[in-house]
């Protein structure tokens, strides 16, 4: 197999994926992933991946990087049919119904699957405007008070609201590196989605800012379920309570936080949370 | 490679090396910046070469002679008898006597034919206008300014800046006109009919105004069609057509469509939207359906351009967030591209503001005396105008040529000055 030839780089020569260990598979799915294959032109960029993110639970994607968390991620809310190239094979299911199904539509489930990029990318356009694009578009507030408040309370989640509430008028291009991923982090969760994905959402952001942010996420898994990549491994073990390990497009091991941290049963696991490569 | 040749100097060594490559490196940054400078002020020299030369040549056409003349508008001289109407009455004569009045020396016949033609033709018209406008004026005296001949004209306005003017008067004209002067019945106006009035076979008459309402009819009409159709079928290509051989062939006509000869598509204005579908000939809606022929191209092609410069990351954000296609190309998409847009769009229509050959083709190089009040009224265009002024052989049109450069670049100006205008509030947005 290509891919375990290529990972001879990280020094995993001896080491063979056969299937994912622990517990991909729970009873209470809000989505399953089966047999997932994502192309990009001919290079396979995931492998027969398969696992339920489960309701009101936050679901840390680790691995090395290359290894397809963004990809994967972007297969959930349908984000790979902007790449051309991009081809997803295999049953994606939200709430049973199948995401790459004829019956689905993408505006809709996108709604329903909201998306934190990697990269911050607010719209050029103000504060304001960026945040309530979203609750605009899908007639979530019947008024502008309503709707000054799904902005307010969105940008106070994200942390945001202190430093710029006195200039909401201004671009949103205009912030720095970490305040525009809280903008986009306001934006996503003003259109409350039922599944947040997050794609290293405290990469530019300092200590206070993330611990703003982890804490919105333990917040939002009251209500919404949550899939985080992040190269942060305290992180992982601090917001989340599933955990799944990629390594070169296959997931290679997934259970509880708690399980995969401190008894991990996969060689290559064990090798990557214990900082030995990756 | 690098890393060896880090490791073997010492520190010192590798700062000494770069010093030595930057004095280079900033050689070559100053050789480029003082290139670039040398282009530009080039560049500034030619233009104001080029706008001083028009324009020194076209102030004479701002400015025209007229002279005073006493009118006797008595009923015998104009041979009016109670119900004969204002409009049919003896005018030329009338005329006639007092030009003859002023000059009572004068007795042959061909002087006096001579005499008549320092007067411009218009001044039979410009009396009995007085008249009509003034109906108790008659059986009175009255001073009337008409203007002189064009070539009086031109006489008049280089005897004073060069000495011996090249024009067709004689000795005894410029005797005449000179004791005109010297009796201070000349006076030079500020000459506003060049802006109020139409083409005219006679210079001292001839304005821009037909011409300029033609030009702006065909630029809106151009405008109206080739700006929404430019910008949809970019966005079209861009945003939504699948990639494939179609729209690669597509491309590579659109592309070979921006190198088509102009005159091409006045050939093709005629046959088809003329001969065809009947539309009016010299109409500036057909010019302007032609001349969006022409500019087409080049809008999709700067559009196109400017769109695909839009960052990917903003198509995703929006699409992430639940935005239709059309939600995502018209909200974030277009409002981005449009700088660039605006750009390609003043561009295609500068060159449509200058297009002369096509507009030949489909009849716009007529005569026309009317200011045409709608699109499918028989007009001209500036530049057409201007080409008809240049081959004209009275002296009087030459700086009319000039005067009417001045007042298509201004024209273009104003164009350039609104799209930047406009620019300016998308960028800020
Ligand atoms: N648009 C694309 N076109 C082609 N190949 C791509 C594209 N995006 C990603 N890939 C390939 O897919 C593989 C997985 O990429 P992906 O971005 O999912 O990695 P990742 O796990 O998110 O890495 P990181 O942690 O660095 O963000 C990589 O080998 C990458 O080269
Ligand atoms: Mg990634």
């Amino acid at each position: 197999m290509v891919d375990i030839i290529s990972a001879k780089s990280l020094g995993s020569n001896d080491i063979k994926i056969e299937g994912a260990v622990g517990e991909p598979f729970c009873d209470d799915a809000k989505m399953s992933m089966r047999n997932v294959d994502v192309f990009y032109g001919d290079n396979q960029a995931i492998h027969d991946i398969s696992f339920d993110l489960e309701k009101n639970q936050v679901t840390a994607l680790i691995g090395p990087s290359g290894c397809g968390k963004s990809t994967f991620l972007r297969c959930l809310n349908r984000m790979n049919d902007l790449i051309p190239i991009c081809n997803v094979k295999g049953s994606l299911q939200l709430d049973g119904e199948e995401i790459y199904g004829k019956q689905m539509d993408p505006v809709l489930l996108r709604a329903r699957v909201g998306m934190v990029f990697q990269k911050p990318n607010p719209f050029p356009k103000s504060i304001y405007e960026n945040v309530a694009y979203g609750p605009k578009i899908h007639g979530l507030a019947t008024d502008k008070a309503e709707l000054d408040e799904i902005v307010e309370t969105s940008l106070i989640k994200a942390g945001l609201f202190n430093e710029v509430k006195d200039r909401l008028d201004s671009p949103g291009t205009g912030l720095s590196g970490g305040q525009q991923q809280r903008l986009c982090i306001a934006r996503t969760i003003a259109v409350s989605p039922e599944v947040i994905l997050m794609d290293e959402p405290a990469s530019a952001l300092d200590p206070i800012a993330t611990a703003v942010i982890e804490e919105l996420i333990h917040e939002l898994k009251e209500k919404y379920t949550i899939a985080i990549v992040t190269h942060s491994m305290q992180q992982a073990a601090r917001v989340s309570q599933k955990t799944a390990y990629f390594h070169l497009g296959q997931l290679v091991e997934m259970g509880d936080t708690k399980q995969i941290f401190t008894n991990p049963s996969h060689e290559l696991t064990e090798n990557y949370i214990s900082g030995r490569f990756g | 490679m690098t890393k060896a040749v880090n490791e073997s100097l010492p520190t010192s060594a590798v700062t000494e090396k770069i010093k030595l490559s930057l004095t280079k490196r900033h050689r070559s940054e100053m050789m480029f910046k003082s290139t670039g400078l040398a282009a530009v002020v080039l560049g500034f020299i030619l233009v104001f070469v080029l706008l001083f030369d028009i324009t020194s040549k076209a102030l004479p056409a701002f400015h025209q002679h007229w002279v005073q003349l006493e009118v006797d508008f008595s009923e015998d001289n104009l041979r009016y008898s109670e119900g004969i109407s204002l409009e049919d009455l003896r005018y030329r004569s009338t005329l006639r006597k007092a030009i003859a009045n002023q000059f009572p020396d004068v007795k042959s016949r061909r002087d006096k034919r001579k005499l008549y033609g320092l007067y411009s033709t218009n001044a039979e018209f410009a009396i009995k206008d007085f008249l009509i406008a003034n109906p108790n004026t008659l059986d009175t005296i009255q001073n009337i300014w008409v203007r002189v001949d064009d070539d009086v004209d031109i006489y008049l306005k280089e005897t004073t800046s060069l000495g011996e003017p090249l024009v067709r008067v004689d000795v005894k004209e410029a005797q005449w006109i000179k004791s005109l002067v010297e009796t201070g019945r000349i006076d030079k106006r500020f000459n506003i009919e060049f802006f109020t009035s139409s083409d005219s076979r006679e210079p001292e008459l001839a304005g821009v105004r037909g011409a300029l309402t033609g030009t702006m009819l065909t630029m809106l009409v151009t405008l109206a069609l080739s700006f929404p159709l430019g910008v949809a079928a970019a966005l079209y290509l861009e945003e939504f057509a699948p990639k494939n051989k179609w729209t690669d062939m597509i491309e590579v006509n659109i592309n070979n469509l921006a190198a088509v000869p102009s005159i091409i598509f006045g050939l093709l204005g005629l046959a088809v939207i003329i001969n065809i579908f009947g539309l009016p000939r010299s109409a500036p809606l057909v010019g302007g359906i032609v001349l969006t022929l022409m500019t087409l191209p080049t809008i999709i092609i700067a559009s196109r351009a400017s769109i695909k410069a839009v960052p990917p990351s903003i198509r995703e954000a929006a699409t992430g967030l639940g935005a239709s296609k059309i939600q995502t190309t018209f909200s974030h998409v277009l409002p981005m591209a449009m700088p660039g847009i605006l750009t390609g769009t003043i561009i295609g229509m500068a060159q449509a503001l200058g297009e002369t050959a096509p507009l030949l083709m489909i009849g716009m190089v007529a005569f026309i005396v009317d200011v045409p009040a709608s699109i499918t009224d028989a007009s001209t265009v500036m530049p057409v105008q201007i080409f008809l002024w240049a081959d004209s052989p009275e002296r009087g049109f030459l700086a009319k040529t000039s005067a009417a450069i001045l007042v298509l670049l201004g024209f273009l100006f104003l164009m350039n000055a609104s799209a930047a205008y406009l620019r300016r509030r998308f960028e800020s947005k």
